[in-house]
């Protein structure tokens, strides 16, 4: 409940003319109408971004998706509400081959889906032959297919035998996975994206067939749950209310009696349904409102390390940016710690190498380093003495953000300040912009990464020769071998030293400009306790409650 | 008059056809698909997507195919009764979304047109019972203080867009005062602030032509020789002058009118309405080709009819003309 | 060549004889003090974007350490969240949203009207057939037509006019059309042809100058409209690129922050509303001025 004394009562009066609203009052909240159950029921209600595309765990790619797919499916291994390290889920234990390439799942015992049907290694065996069934078209499908051994001769259709796979079931509570390479990341990635997640397969093929999405399964009423929570109602653009699985393996641990999922997809609008309480905790947050917030709503604002990276690409193809000089200079001109301060203001953190700090234990030590001077020398021995006679240069972004163009002016002004250098630019929609980044057809681009599991591989592996998602074509064969030798380290330490090398190399030949590392910035309301900051905004469920 | 209806209902199948195979064909044009996603899908995925929802058909099969999903079969209107089902009612298959993969456009427009319907329902009934009084008030008092103020009241409703105006509403009225919900569509009381906002705008624009309508014709012959005969001024204005008056509001109402009805993507989007209106221009950015294509038709058909009933009106309107 | 018309019909009269109609009309307006002030005040705001900008500061430096401030000595109308000059930012807003609103418009006027007039006047097919024409414009999604634009043609300012002209034109078209239909069976026009006048004479000389009233209402509703669409294809990508900003896009902006930053809202809606009422009373004064029916009064 918020009572707001409020400044913003004032501004409003100034802002419509109305003088008779400058007197600021409070006002009690809670009439909404998701409101509190009587009795103390125990209801959390999420800003959740966007309407959810679907809930099939196989058919579906974004966050808001996300949010709600982990309150209805469990996976083998669960993250840690601390700090997302793999705990024990719908596994009770496993172990490992010395090579690192087969692992056995053990089920906990009597693992039921919310209907009371049996879950056992089969389901897994299912679920796995379906998101490889190449008519499904599951978006996600890479994800698995690049790790597990013959997968990916499977989905193109290589292979026609799914024994081929390297998945087996040799009893219902046993699970076999064989890798095509030692993946170290492999249980993280399993507790944090939902493609590992089993689903209830005679419940899917009830409503349709197993290689085909959109059927009827995932609606209200038809679809079975693995995890905490249960679907109780889907109205599109209203909400998702999702309720207490008593089948859960751990239901006693669940506090919540329900969680309500609202779409909102205008800043805004999410702020005020936060403000009358109408939400407990908003998807994101405006940044022109985090001053305010900080000052008079501390307790309520939060400000996370989130695991992502904000930068420009160079597309090492179109001059002048074939030349690492340039590269490099207009990298060393720009002024990462008032772009934070004055434009961000959320407490992100200037980036210096492309992987963000404290990744799973991992932090690179190469940082750009360097001054205005040198970046003034780089420019002249590239042939631009002072900017003279450098080419010009577009910036391609988008404004689905309206930092993305404060960043790209205040940059612009940088440069023609310190370099003499300009740059214009180009704002395009959303998809035709991503359309142009995919395509190559771009001179200098906004991007942003954010990670899907915590390891430092989400981010170097992008820039691989000929990876979908290297954009500006960078290339470098040194940094390749790396990346495979990293891939199949015996240890930990070992591969996070040969990524030490790979991000040095990243760090010399600046492929990309990075700007500065992501924070999570939203309000929580703070009677949700059982909620900890978390590196990819993830806050499992089952240990979240509410106090009054 | 049924016969130039008849004609009308004619001619509007090569319209919509025209409208059909427009929009079939602009939108392949734009860059990104429905699959453009910031995290880039392999190829290997995207080929196995694209032959998922047949995308890898030749353009002129995808078309054909398409039309003949869209050509009615069958005529049982009565499933209209329980639900928008133009599937079950005439064999019209809008198809799957691309987006919303387990949702049809059939049951979207189904589930989100009666919510439009009922916003513009009211927000139209706004703009007529604040529009018509101000328009005919400031004609009426044409030049003297009561003109400015009405038609001050109703350039402000066009100076300050909804983008503004809505989340001025919910500062104040949801915010502040604690009356109304900041968003939702739950309860009757969560249709005042929307409907408001969409409605002030239309009021606005209502307000200027209805004025400027019966200006022309306060000034005209047959006008004043119904003055001269001693008929009472407000005989003068509602029996004589309004029909006339009246023309350019109601070819104006003509598309408003379907485009309040088919749902508001400002107003929507402020208050967090489940209707149709956000579709329209979603569904263009997340390149939804079955749902854009499911939309723009519901659009032509209410432009089709609406400008069919302003055509039939204005003919009442003005006793002069014939249906040609 | 004056013909001569029935004497019951002094308005054709008047309008043959342009000079006096035009003359006549400049004279009632004069008279008209709200409408001159709105002319004014018109012309006063075109003068301050279109010049003011010499004098003021600039449009995009920055002061990223000042951020957002209130209005003070040193910036008259505050400053947005990259210490950039906001009266300096409006006034160059001003003469995009100014250009496009006025330019686009009468791209909308002169397609809408003669349009509209034509298949008013000539009714029949030729009119159901344009009429049709109309609908279709209307139902083709604006959204992907915008980006189409965009994207075959690059990001051009001129791409704006032909998107905003390509849209807005269509309802003036049936505005002009339903007021046409009113007219075209009244005696003086009759009378016209009766004088075997050809038919772009009778149209251009007799029908518009007789259903002016409502198109330049419609105008001054359409200019507003225009100067907002410019924000949203903008958005989309055609139109200005920052750091250029115009009246639209800086009230969008505005609004989103209105509750931190007011004067980011206030003062280009300030002046964008200045602008309409200007304009809508000037246009109210010009039709009175034309209405040479009323003026006899």
């Amino acid at each position: 409940m918020i009572l707001r004394r409020s400044l913003r009562a004032a501004w409003l009066g100034a802002a419509v003319g109305a003088s008779l609203l400058a007197a600021g009052c409070g006002r009690k909240a809670g009439t909404a109408a998701g409101g509190k159950g009587g009795g103390g029921e125990q209801v959390l209600r999420m800003g959740n971004g966007a309407e959810p595309q679907d809930l099939d765990p196989q058919a579906v790619e974004g966050i808001p998706e996300l949010n709600i797919i982990q309150a209805l499916f469990d996976s083998l291994v669960e993250p840690d509400p601390h700090d997302l390290h793999p705990v024990p889920g719908l596994a009770e234990t496993w172990e490992v081959s010395p090579d690192g390439l087969v692992y056995t799942f053990h089920l906990r015992p009597n693992l039921r889906w919310s209907n009371g049907d049996p879950l056992t290694s089969d389901d897994f065996i299912q679920s796995y032959k379906r998101i490889l069934t190449p008519s499904l078209g599951s978006d996600y499908a890479n994800y698995f297919y690049n790790y597990v051994q013959g997968a990916k001769d499977y989905y193109e259709g290589k292979v026609a035998d799914f024994s081929r796979v390297g998945v087996r079931a040799p009893d219902p509570r046993t699970l076999v996975i064989t890798l095509s390479h030692p993946t170290p990341f492999l249980l993280e990635m399993i507790a944090c994206h939902f493609v590992w997640d089993p689903l209830p397969i005679k419940v899917v093929a009830k409503f349709g067939p197993l290689g085909h999405k959109g059927s009827a399964w995932t609606r209200a009423g038809n679809l079975v749950a693995s995890g905490p929570f249960m679907l109780k109602e889907w109205i599109p653009n209203k909400r998702v209310v999702v309720v207490r699985n008593p089948n859960y393996w751990d239901a006693g641990r669940v506090k919540l009696d329900r969680i309500e999922f609202y779409p909102t997809d205008d800043l805004g609008v999410e702020e005020h349904m936060f403000r009358t309480g109408q939400i407990d905790r908003t998807y994101d947050f405006d940044r022109s409102k985090v001053e305010f917030y900080r000052q008079h709503h501390p307790d309520e604002l939060k400000l996370e390390p989130w695991l992502g990276s904000y930068y420009y690409v160079f597309n090492v193809h179109r001059a002048p940016f074939t030349d690492v000089r340039v590269r490099r200079a207009l990298s060393l001109a720009i002024d990462r710690e008032q772009i934070v301060k004055a434009i961000m203001r959320g407490g992100e953190t200037p980036a210096y190498s492309v992987d963000p700090p404290n990744d799973s234990g991992y932090t690179a030590q190469a940082q750009l380093q360097g001054d205005l001077a040198e970046a003034r020398r780089l420019l002249a021995e590239a042939g631009y003495p002072g900017g003279r006679g450098f080419p010009p240069i577009h910036l391609l972004y988008n404004q689905n953000q309206g930092y993305h163009r404060s960043v790209a002016e205040a940059i612009q002004a940088m440069w023609r300040k310190n370099l003499g250098i300009e740059l214009t630019l180009s704002n395009q929609e959303w998809k035709v912009y991503l359309d142009s980044l995919n395509g190559h057809n771009f001179q200098l681009g906004r991007a942003g990464w954010i990670a899907d599991y915590p390891d430092p591989d989400v981010f170097l592996e992008i820039f691989e020769t000929g990876n979908v998602n290297n954009d500006g074509e960078w290339s470098n064969p040194e940094y390749d071998r790396l990346l495979h030798q990293a891939m199949n380290a015996r240890t930990q330490a070992e591969r996070y030293a040969i990524y030490q090398r790979m991000d040095r190399i990243l760090v010399d030949q600046c492929p990309v400009m990075p700007i500065f590392y992501y924070t999570k910035v939203y309000a929580l309301r703070p009677t949700v306790k059982g909620w900890w900051p978390t590196l990819l905004d993830e806050h499992p469920y089952k240990y979240v409650y509410l106090q009054h | 008059m049924l016969r130039f209806i008849g004609r009308r209902l004619l001619e509007s199948i090569p319209v919509m056809f025209i409208i059909v195979t427009g929009t079939f064909f602009m939108q392949r044009f734009v860059p990104g698909g429905p699959f453009t996603a910031e995290k880039a899908v392999t190829p290997e995925v995207e080929r196995n997507l694209l032959a998922y929802y047949h995308l890898n058909d030749p353009l002129w099969k995808q078309y054909t195919d398409y039309l003949w999903d869209l050509t009615p079969k069958r005529f049982h209107p009565g499933a209209l009764a329980s639900g928008l089902d133009l599937k079950a009612a005439f064999g019209i298959d809008f198809r799957p979304s691309f987006k919303y993969p387990n949702r049809t456009v059939n049951e979207i427009i189904a589930d989100k047109l009666p919510v439009s319907l009922e916003l513009g329902g009211w927000s139209l009934g706004v703009a007529l019972l604040i529009g018509l009084p101000l328009g005919v008030l400031a004609a009426v008092k044409r030049n003297s203080w009561i003109d400015y103020l009405c038609s001050s009241f109703a350039l402000t409703g066009i100076c300050v867009p909804t983008f503004v105006l809505g989340p001025i509403l919910v500062l104040v009225f949801a915010i502040h005062f604690g009356w109304f919900n900041a968003s939702g569509w739950y309860g009757p009381i969560d249709r005042v602030l929307p409907s408001l906002t969409l409605g002030s705008v239309y009021a606005a624009y209502i307000a200027r032509l209805t004025r400027g309508g019966l200006l022309e014709v306060l000034s005209q012959d047959f006008i004043r020789t119904a003055r001269a005969k001693g008929a009472s001024e407000a005989r003068v204005i509602f029996r004589h002058a309004l029909r006339g008056g009246l023309l350019p509001v109601v070819s104006f109402l003509g598309p408003a009118i379907a485009g309040i009805l088919t749902g508001s993507f400002v107003i929507e989007t402020i208050f967090q309405i489940p209707g149709l209106g956000r579709e329209f221009v979603n569904s263009a950015f997340n390149r939804d080709y079955t749902l854009v294509l499911g939309t723009v038709i519901l659009y032509a058909g209410f432009i089709i009819a609406l400008n069919l009933v302003v055509d039939v009106v204005q003919v009442w309107l003005n006793p002069k003309l014939r249906f040609e | 060549m004056i013909p001569t018309l029935p004497p019951a019909e002094p308005a054709a009269l008047e309008i043959e004889a342009g000079e006096s109609l035009w003359s006549g009309a400049w004279h009632r307006l004069r008279r008209n003090r709200l409408a001159v002030f709105g002319g004014v005040v018109v012309v006063a705001l075109g003068l301050l974007c279109a010049f003011g900008p010499l004098f003021s500061q600039s449009y995009q430096d920055q002061n990223l350490d000042l951020g957002a401030v209130a209005p003070n000595a040193a910036h008259w109308l505050g400053t947005d969240t990259l210490g950039r000059d906001l009266f300096a930012r409006t006034l160059y807003g001003g003469r995009i949203s100014l250009m496009v609103g006025l330019v686009a418009t009468f791209v909308a006027l002169v397609i809408g009207v003669t349009y509209g007039a034509v298949a008013g006047y000539a009714g029949g097919k030729l009119d159901a057939a344009m009429m049709r024409v109309v609908d279709i414009m209307y139902a083709l999604p604006f959204t992907i037509f915008v980006i189409l634009l965009m994207v075959f043609f690059g990001q051009n300012i001129l791409l704006l006019f032909v998107a905003i002209g390509a849209s807005e034109w269509l309802t003036m078209a049936r505005i002009v059309r339903g007021q046409v239909l009113s007219i075209k069976k009244m005696e003086y026009i009759e009378a016209a042809r009766s004088l075997g006048l050809s038919r772009r004479r009778i149209i251009f000389r007799h029908v518009i100058p007789n259903v002016l009233g409502p198109i330049i209402v419609y105008t001054t509703l359409t200019i507003p409209s225009v100067m907002l669409l410019e924000a949203f294809l903008s958005f989309l990508g055609l139109g200005v690129q920052a750091p250029m900003s115009s009246w639209g896009s800086l009230i969008k902006d505005g609004a989103d922050k209105m509750e931190e930053f007011w004067w980011l809202l206030v003062f280009p809606g300030s002046f964008f509303s200045l602008t309409l009422f200007s304009l809508n009373f000037l246009g109210d004064g010009l039709r009175d001025a034309l209405d040479v029916r009323a003026a006899k009064d």
